[in-house]
């Protein structure tokens, strides 16, 4: 593995070592006074955002700080782009600063594999051998962010295969869903996406999990349930017909969370819209692992950052 | 370390099973010597064959003195020097005792000392753990070849090697049978 472009590109081996490692991470942090690893001393890591986000960001800045890395941030807002500069020509330029790695979010998909290409062609002129990092691609994929849902649901559940998964909401709009899907497909996991079908994206189909319309004869069977935030800035024209119409279908509120079987675990990947798609109460409940999700981030972003900066490179 | 083995032919015992039994034991008996009266005793071993004759010289040390010390586990993968020079190695557990490691006597065990690297990297991982009073090391096996200023308090058996020859420590917990053997590579 080179760079972190899709969940996709990972097998259950390699997803579970990374998983492994996230856990490792932590136990080496727990409890210490000095939450600070030599790991990647002298490595450089540049932030790449052209989309708003706080945890994404600040959860990358944090695990390369925690590793030594020297992290920098750039946003779009601010920097050369403002001025016109290609996606293309800001990379190459981080590369030639010395960049070992450029983590990136780009409100167009593809974003990153595009960068990837770019880096491994012009490695030659720049000089350092850059790894490019997906943190979000428009609607496509969002892999780290699978694999800290993925690492949540194993510490709570104690193992991912033959789990049954409830993905809820806007499918359409969320590469969250679906680099879970094909995340928790690849660990064994079995997953129901329940969504209005104006928010299932064309070729769902394909996908390795069971679509389902109506969330309250899913949920008695779910083993946890992952809430999705209606993308409004995302949306050109009407998908549901009012935020009360879509919260009391597909909204998980203290009601339709009595229906789940005790032991299960609701996630959200934040930011949540509190009675919307979720009820406060039900963010705030025991069996709710948002903040868990937010920790556990960091370290699978460690793991991350380990796997593909500490070794030699190829 | 161990998985791959070629011919045994090629391999000579160094230390048979009741050799790594009377061994373990005479480490333990040494160490219980030179903490007496020392309070706040903590073993503590390097994954993943140091952290079992961690365990076993906790056993041995509780046996013979009736007093057990606490057993840990620290794993310096994230402290090495050679970091680049391999793909990126797996991590294995890190666990200390409740109490911490303030103030505490620490030994350090680990299955074979060679150029001191890696007992370097412990060192510093138990640094960022906290402040220990004084660390020790014991090892079962000193084959040489040092490339650091450091040596080992308790040593089970010295053997002078040559750079390409291994030494490979099997343990019963993980190799089925406990034998020291020294290889040609």
């Amino acid at each position: 593995m080179r760079h972190l472009l899709s969940v996709t590109d990972l097998d259950a081996a390699a997803a579970t070592a990374l998983l492994d490692t996230a856990d490792r991470l932590r136990q080496a942090l727990l409890g210490r006074e000095v939450r600070k690893l030599p790991t990647l001393r002298g490595r450089t890591v540049i932030t790449m955002f052209y989309e708003n986000s706080t945890r994404t960001r600040v959860s990358f800045e944090v695990a390369g700080k925690w590793m030594s890395a020297d992290t920098v941030n750039v946003s779009a807002s601010g920097s050369s782009v403002a001025k016109g500069e290609s996606l293309r020509d800001t990379a190459l330029t981080l590369s030639a600063m010395g960049a070992d790695c450029v983590i990136v979010r780009h409100p167009a998909s593809g974003a990153a594999h595009r960068l990837a290409a770019w880096v491994d062609k012009d490695r030659e002129t720049t000089g350092t051998p850059t790894v490019i990092v997906n943190a979000g691609d428009g609607t496509h994929e969002h892999p780290t962010q699978a694999l800290l849902d993925a690492a949540t649901l194993r510490d709570r559940l104690g193992g991912i295969a033959g789990k049954r998964v409830g993905i809820v909401g806007d499918v359409l709009h969320s590469r969250v869903a679906r680099s879970n899907v094909f995340l928790l497909a690849t660990l064994g996991a079995e997953v129901v996406l329940i969504a209005p079908p104006t928010l299932l994206p064309v070729g769902v189909a394909q996908w390795p999990c069971r679509v389902s319309p109506e969330l309250d004869a899913e949920l008695p069977a779910l083993d946890a349930v992952m809430m999705l935030r209606v993308q409004a800035e995302r949306m050109r024209g009407a998908f549901f017909p009012s935020a009360r119409e879509y919260s009391i279908g597909y909204g998980l509120s203290e009601d339709r969370a009595a229906l789940l079987p005790e032991h299960a675990v609701v996630l959200h990947p934040g930011p949540m819209v509190r009675g919307m798609e979720i009820a406060p109460a039900v963010a705030d409940a025991p069996n709710a692992a948002v903040l868990q999700q937010v920790r556990t981030g960091v370290h699978v972003r460690m793991a991350v950052l380990y796997h593909l900066l500490a070794g030699a490179s190829e | 370390m161990a998985q791959d083995r070629p011919g045994a032919a090629a391999a000579r015992e160094l230390l048979s099973a009741s050799d790594v039994a009377r061994t373990v034991a005479r480490i333990a008996h040494q160490i219980i010597e030179k903490t007496a009266g020392t309070e706040n005793v903590v073993l503590v071993g390097i994954p993943t064959r140091g952290a079992m004759l961690a365990r076993r010289l906790g056993a041995a040390v509780a046996e013979f003195s009736g007093t057990p010390f606490p057993v840990g586990i620290v794993d310096p993968t994230l402290y090495r020097d050679d970091l680049r020079h391999h793909p990126a190695r797996p991590l294995s557990s890190t666990d200390l005792p409740d109490g911490g490691l303030d103030d505490a006597l620490v030994v350090l065990i680990d299955d074979v000392l060679m150029s001191g690297r890696t007992v370097r990297a412990a060192l510093d991982a138990l640094a960022d753990h906290g402040r220990p009073r004084a660390v020790q090391l014991a090892v079962l096996v000193d084959r040489g070849h040092r490339e650091l200023p450091i040596r080992a308090d308790y040593v089970g058996k010295n053997v002078p090697t040559a750079r390409d020859e291994q030494v490979k420590v099997l343990l019963e917990e993980i190799d089925g049978v406990d034998a020291v053997r020294l290889e040609r590579a």
